[in-house]
């Protein structure tokens, strides 16, 4: 037990060290609980991309490098809908001149010249969340052809074939990206009414201007939280989830009951690839898409998986948070003036800790990915 | 010769010969052809082809042999690099104390990883030297600076204090040398036509490519390769049978750790200069590539990869619209506009996607890498030759 607790116990120890360190010993309680709102964003990225790894991992036993290809994907998909609702028209404005004295060009773009100047602005205001409903079918048939046309061929292989072809899948898809949207990122913004933010320390007492914390992260903590919920709900509550939970457990006998459990299988690809878009999806106004925003994720991800346990999911969005919170805490200028370079190195430190001393990770179980 | 069976020895004198006659080998067509593009023997690239073979030699001792997939490698190629700036800064000019203090400092470096990743195995080893290689990238880049030079990357400076050759400092930054031969110096013989470029720093490098390569044959020959293979083929069967694989694990990791330290300083010595860049996870992942490309597990395999991709990236990078223009200048209009919109996203810029597509096709189609399709060419070709005479003796002979 007393293993299960070490990243507990190196979480508190980093929070005593902030403390420790800080001079303003009123402003303390405030900067953790701003470090952990920091944290929650950037562990929810990792959380949503790592359960999508351990789903497809304890489904179809797969290690798939190029996950973070589709959740850099799902965020392009967010930028393609922009670009689309931004699509317009140019008419010129014979009563506006421009500098040099022609008639000055208006772009109108379609959606307002359909729906009007007021809904088409706040469609193209939304085109982020909308991206959703887009999005979503882009990427469940995308991870279906993916997994009948590539992945299927590589069940039998050994798990150094699968991570070398979905790397190289992961490079083809990341620079077909740069091909068609170029190497810069590309900004994204959220909705108008969440652009702001929110005084959170208020809430809880502080002071005003204590706790700032963007609308949008809220928001994006939320919606993972909500994808988490329906994931575990599905694979819970329906009875195709606990097919698939019972084909997690011993694929064989599930198939010697009778089910074709390859077919929902390859759903669990669709819908872990559609996990990993969403979460790209959303996360495009708080980091702009670019073409290799999916490996700079995938790494990280990757080590979440492991420090979770391979194949737990729970594990995963549990190790997810927890990390995010650390880098967050790691990064705060009291910790770094006390040992310089940790906001740099902290995830990758834990995870060497864990694995040494708990080598199936927080909640891994027995008996998956042990030679 | 030299402890080596006829095979072998045949392999290493044909590496030997198209290493030596790489200015050659490297540059078929005359300077002034249309086709003088795809000429690679300039030394820049013929340095970088035998260097990266180093790597890759050294990384499929560990691959290859015992089949732990090291997703970190490439921090041993920095660390090396750094180390022999450093030397170059502190002690010599000289190449040799260079290169000796980057080996010994990435061997020890690939002890104390190699030390903690192997006690892990599978997806475990990768993620572990993964993480390992990502910490020393960000540790160089941010809080190592005064030994890195962070962004900028370490470099010579005029008042580096160079103890063993102050006297020669002049007013210009001094160059790498082996006992006053200078690594950029080269000579070029014109030959109707043609023009080929003989530079020392090149010969340094593969001379010390067929050493590592030499070195890399007896290892895959001894009793110590063999036990390197029984760990890839069962490892549980081996640890039954009463032996401690991991020491063997751990001398593999460190023997191609000191490899990668090899070629790192020798990249150093052409060109001294040592950034962060070079130990990112993607530097790791190429090494990877040009193995598996080239046949994990094969001897001849990742010298022709790293030839291979290393060849493919400067030539295809060099290739731009107007040249697949004047190359498709023969077709009707329409018809070249549209071969060139075609053929575009893969060249220049895009030559990653090409490496990318051709990496899966290899590892979908041919596991084997480029040594496997030799290999099964030469099948078809003897099997065609054999079914003429005798059909018994082909149905007797058990595949290979």
């Amino acid at each position: 037990m007393t293993e299960q607790t070490c990243p507990v116990i190196l979480a508190y120890a980093l929070v005593l060290v902030g403390t420790g360190a800080s001079h303003r010993m009123a402003g303390t309680m405030d900067a953790i609980i701003l470090q952990i709102l920091n944290g929650l964003d950037k562990g929810a990225a990792y959380a949503l991309i790592a359960l999508g790894l351990t789903l497809i991992f304890g489904t179809l036993g797969v290690v798939n490098f190029a996950h973070g290809a589709l959740f850099m994907i799902g965020a392009f998909c967010a930028v393609a809908l922009q670009a689309l609702f931004n699509a317009s028209t140019v008419t010129l404005d014979p009563t506006k001149l421009d500098f040099l004295g022609n008639p000055a060009k208006v772009e109108t773009p379609y959606l307002v010249s359909w729906f009007g100047p007021e809904m088409g602005a706040s469609i193209i205001d939304w085109s982020v969340p909308l991206a959703i409903l887009f999005a979503f079918p882009i990427m469940v048939i995308f991870g279906f052809v993916l997994e009948r046309g590539l992945i299927k061929h590589f069940y039998k292989r050994p798990h150094a074939d699968q991570i070398l072809v979905t790397f190289g899948l992961a490079i083809v898809l990341q620079e077909i990206v740069k091909y068609f949207f170029g190497a810069n990122p590309i900004p994204t913004s959220a909705p108008d009414v969440f652009r702001g933010s929110l005084d959170f320390g208020v809430w809880l007492g502080f002071e005003a201007n204590a706790i700032i914390y963007p609308y949008w992260r809220l928001v994006y903590f939320a919606f993972a939280a909500l994808l988490i919920a329906s994931v575990f709900g599905f694979l819970q509550f329906t009875t195709f989830g606990m097919v698939v939970r019972a084909g997690m457990a011993d694929r064989e006998t599930v198939g010697l009951l009778g089910i074709d459990i390859d077919k929902r299988f390859t759903l669990i690809f669709g819908l872990a690839a559609a996990v990993a878009g969403l979460a790209g999806v959303m996360y495009t106004p708080i980091l702009s898409p670019n073409y290799h925003m999916g490996m700079d994720f995938l790494v990280l991800s990757f080590v979440v998986v492991v420090v979770g346990g391979m194949g737990s999911l729970p594990g995963a969005v549990l190790a997810g948070f927890l990390l995010g919170i650390l880098q967050s805490f790691a990064s705060m200028n009291e910790v770094k003036s006390l040992i310089p370079g940790i906001d740099q190195i902290i995830i990758y430190l834990v995870a060497i800790i864990i694995l040494l001393s708990r080598p199936r990770g927080l909640m891994g179980r027995k008996g998956v990915m042990e030679e | 010769m030299l402890g080596l069976n006829r095979k072998d020895a045949i392999l290493l004198l044909i590496v030997a010969v198209l290493a030596l006659f790489a200015p050659f080998i490297l540059n078929p067509f005359p300077v002034d052809s249309a086709l003088a593009q795809f000429n690679a023997g300039y030394p820049d690239l013929m340095q970088r082809f035998v260097i990266f073979g180093i790597f890759a030699i050294g990384f499929n001792i560990l691959f290859g042999l015992t089949g732990y997939l090291s997703f970190g490698h490439a921090a041993f190629l920095g660390v090396g690099s750094y180390s022999a700036v450093w030397m170059f800064k502190l002690l010599s000019m000289n190449v040799l104390p260079a290169l000796v203090f980057s080996v010994v400092i990435a061997g020890l470096f690939a002890l104390v990883i190699g030390y903690v990743s192997l006690r892990r195995s599978g997806i475990y080893f990768s993620i572990l030297t993964l993480a390992f290689a990502q910490m020393s990238f960000n540790l160089a880049y941010s809080v190592l600076t005064p030994i890195t030079n962070g962004e900028t990357g370490l470099q010579l400076a005029l008042t580096d204090p160079r103890i063993l050759d102050s006297a020669q400092v002049g007013g210009s930054l001094p160059v790498t040398s082996l006992f006053g031969a200078e690594m950029r110096s080269a000579m070029t013989l014109d030959l109707a036509g043609w023009s080929f470029t003989f530079s020392v720093g090149y010969y340094l490098c593969a001379i010390i490519m067929l050493i590592a390569f030499y070195l890399s044959v007896r290892l895959f020959r001894s009793p110590f390769g063999l036990m390197l293979r029984a760990i890839k083929s069962n490892q549980q069967r081996l640890n039954y049978t009463g032996l401690e694989s991991r020491p063997y694990t751990l001398a593999a990791f460190v023997i191609s750790g000191m490899y990668a330290g090899l070629a790192g300083g020798l990249l150093a010595s052409m060109d001294p200069l040592a950034g962060a860049d070079r130990m990112q996870w993607t530097a790791s992942g190429e090494v990877v590539l040009m193995t598996i490309l080239g046949g994990a597990g094969t001897l001849i395999g990742p010298v022709l990869g790293a030839g291979f991709i290393k060849y493919f990236e400067n030539i295809f990078s060099k290739i731009n619209e107007s040249i697949l223009h004047q190359w498709f200048a023969f077709l009707p209009d329409g018809v070249q506009d549209f071969i060139v919109m075609i053929l575009y996203p893969f060249i220049g810029k895009g030559w990653s996607l090409t490496l990318g597509i051709m990496f899966m096709l290899v590892v979908i189609f041919l596991p084997g890498g480029l040594v496997e399709g030799g290999q099964r060419i030469a099948r078809l070709f003897r099997r065609t030759k054999t079914t003429d005479g005798d059909v018994v003796s082909t149905k007797t002979k058990p595949a290979e």
